[in-house]
């Protein structure tokens, strides 16, 4: 793994024990201690994710707004400075090249929060950027106690700028996890000091695999499985992401899907069957499964599968070819957890 | 539980360990193998009666993350599949060689048992890995 990329807390990750796996060219940590424990703790108390890995580039620039709202789906005049907007980059066919979040800092200076595994493909359609993310730092705190645990307090979709235990950060509400929380940039050099503050606090160091089967269940996609430049928008249930009255790059093919309705639905199905669903599994009968894992909040199998929009009611049943095995799942609404509510 | 490997019992390279008498085998997975994994969270059992061979899958466990095939140590015929562990496969992480046992067979070549690797053998394999 030594051509990977590492971040600046890597040494005290391994120091505490975590597994890394390679992902995006990065060597991340999977887990701490346990999947399953990460995730409860994010969805009972709070835990916080070392996401350095994420790309942060600046566009400040006189033309910044009206360039971003030449290739972003969705609509910057709707938020002001100090506010965060989620956004696709689409491709001349409508297709997602990456899902990002837009803050806005002023008027024409935009941060833009990528995918690492996208920030090339970005770049190029994006132009040059100012590039932070070796200079500089993200944890993300998520969990019905992070914001009092920080001493923080931030809505969601806007950010500030702040001490945070010390350190000075963008603070932002937003996050992958479904949970109130926020995400923290900071100076690379202060990260750790921030880290070890959060984990004094008690907070619960989660990995990647934590931060998958949160995601997962509410129903958040993932660019690369549940959303690709292969697909579009519509057929994702991003549809809210997009701005219907603007031009941008693959408004034009957006503009059809939207009238003739997307062929296939992305939608969430839980197992009924004994059995775990995986991403590139097959549905007997047509479709496929683009994210699949077990559930610890529900404690079974639930995934996010494309099918045929006639198929894509809620109640509807499919069939997961599991390795040969045919097992049972059903469609329910998204998301498959809503955080606060009990199961 | 901490690592460990019983002293008792036959092992394969794969990491999987048989418990031996009189013509019958129970099977399960090592300390190393439900620590590599994480939780096991699903054990897809083989069905009784069926036929398993000697460095052959007879199942799966699954963890939040990966799948793992079952390389069976032995060859014989499934006498029983443990009911508890497929109610509850975090047995497999608590207690890997008493109650998280998989199945019980009954070996159809004894001589399959020299094969095996003891104790220490199989801890000195894991150590390379």
């Amino acid at each position: 793994m030594s051509d990977l990329r590492r971040t600046p807390l890597f040494e005290r990750h391994d120091r505490i024990g975590a597994r890394f796996v390679p992902f995006a060219g990065w060597q991340l940590p999977v887990q701490f201690t346990s999947i399953v424990e990460e995730h409860r703790a994010v969805r009972s108390s709070a835990g916080v994710f070392d996401v350095s890995h994420m790309g942060r580039f600046e566009f400040a620039s006189t033309d910044a707004h009206a360039h971003l709202q030449g290739l972003l789906s969705n609509d910057l005049d709707r938020i002001a400075a100090g506010e965060a907007q989620y956004t696709l980059l689409t491709n001349e066919s409508g297709g997602v090249v990456d899902d990002l979040i837009a803050y806005r800092r002023s008027d024409d200076t935009y941060l833009l929060v990528v995918n690492a595994a996208n920030c090339e493909a970005d770049l190029a359609r994006l132009g040059p950027g100012v590039d932070l993310t070796d200079d500089s730092a993200m944890l993300a705190v998520q969990g019905p106690g992070a914001l009092a645990a920080l001493e923080v307090e931030i809505e969601a979709f806007r950010w500030a700028e702040g001490q945070v235990l010390g350190v000075s950060c963008l603070i932002a509400g937003t996050g992958y996890t479904g949970e109130r929380g926020c995400e923290l940039i900071c100076a690379r050099d202060d990260v750790g000091l921030l880290w070890d503050t959060i984990l004094e606090r008690g907070l619960v160091p989660c990995g990647l695999g934590a931060r998958d089967t949160l995601r997962l269940e509410v129903c958040y996609p993932l660019h690369g499985q549940d959303i690709s430049a292969e697909r579009d928008p519509y057929s994702a249930g991003l549809g809210w992401a997009v701005a219907p009255h603007k031009e941008f790059v693959g408004s034009p093919a957006l503009a059809a899907v939207r009238e003739s309705g997307p062929r296939e639905k992305l939608v969430a199905f839980v197992m009924r069957d004994k059995g775990l669903p995986r991403a590139g599994m097959a549905l007997i009968g047509g479709g496929v499964v683009t994210s699949g894992a077990y559930s610890p909040t529900l404690e079974l199998g639930i995934g996010l599968a494309y099918v045929a929009a006639e198929c894509a009611e809620p109640g509807h049943e499919l069939v997961v070819d599991i390795r040969g095995r045919h097992r049972r799942g059903v469609i329910v609404e998204k998301p498959i957890y809503r955080p606060g509510e009990e199961y | 539980m901490s690592e460990s490997y019983p002293t008792d019992l036959y092992y394969n390279r794969e990491h999987d360990w048989a418990r031996v008498a009189q013509g019958e085998a129970t099977l399960g997975i090592t300390w190393h193998a439900q620590d590599a994994l994480g939780e096991v969270v699903h054990f897809e059992p083989p069905e009784a009666g069926a036929q398993i061979a000697a460095g052959g899958s007879y199942g799966e466990v699954e963890s939040v993350k990966a799948v793992s095939d079952l390389i069976s140590p032995l060859s014989g015929e499934i006498l029983e599949v443990n009911p508890a562990v497929v109610d509850a496969p975090e047995l497999i992480n608590a207690e890997p060689y008493a109650g998280g046992w998989l199945v019980r067979i009954r070996l159809s070549n004894d001589a399959e048992v020299d094969e095996l690797l003891g104790a220490a053998a199989y801890e000195a394999w894991v150590a390379e890995q």
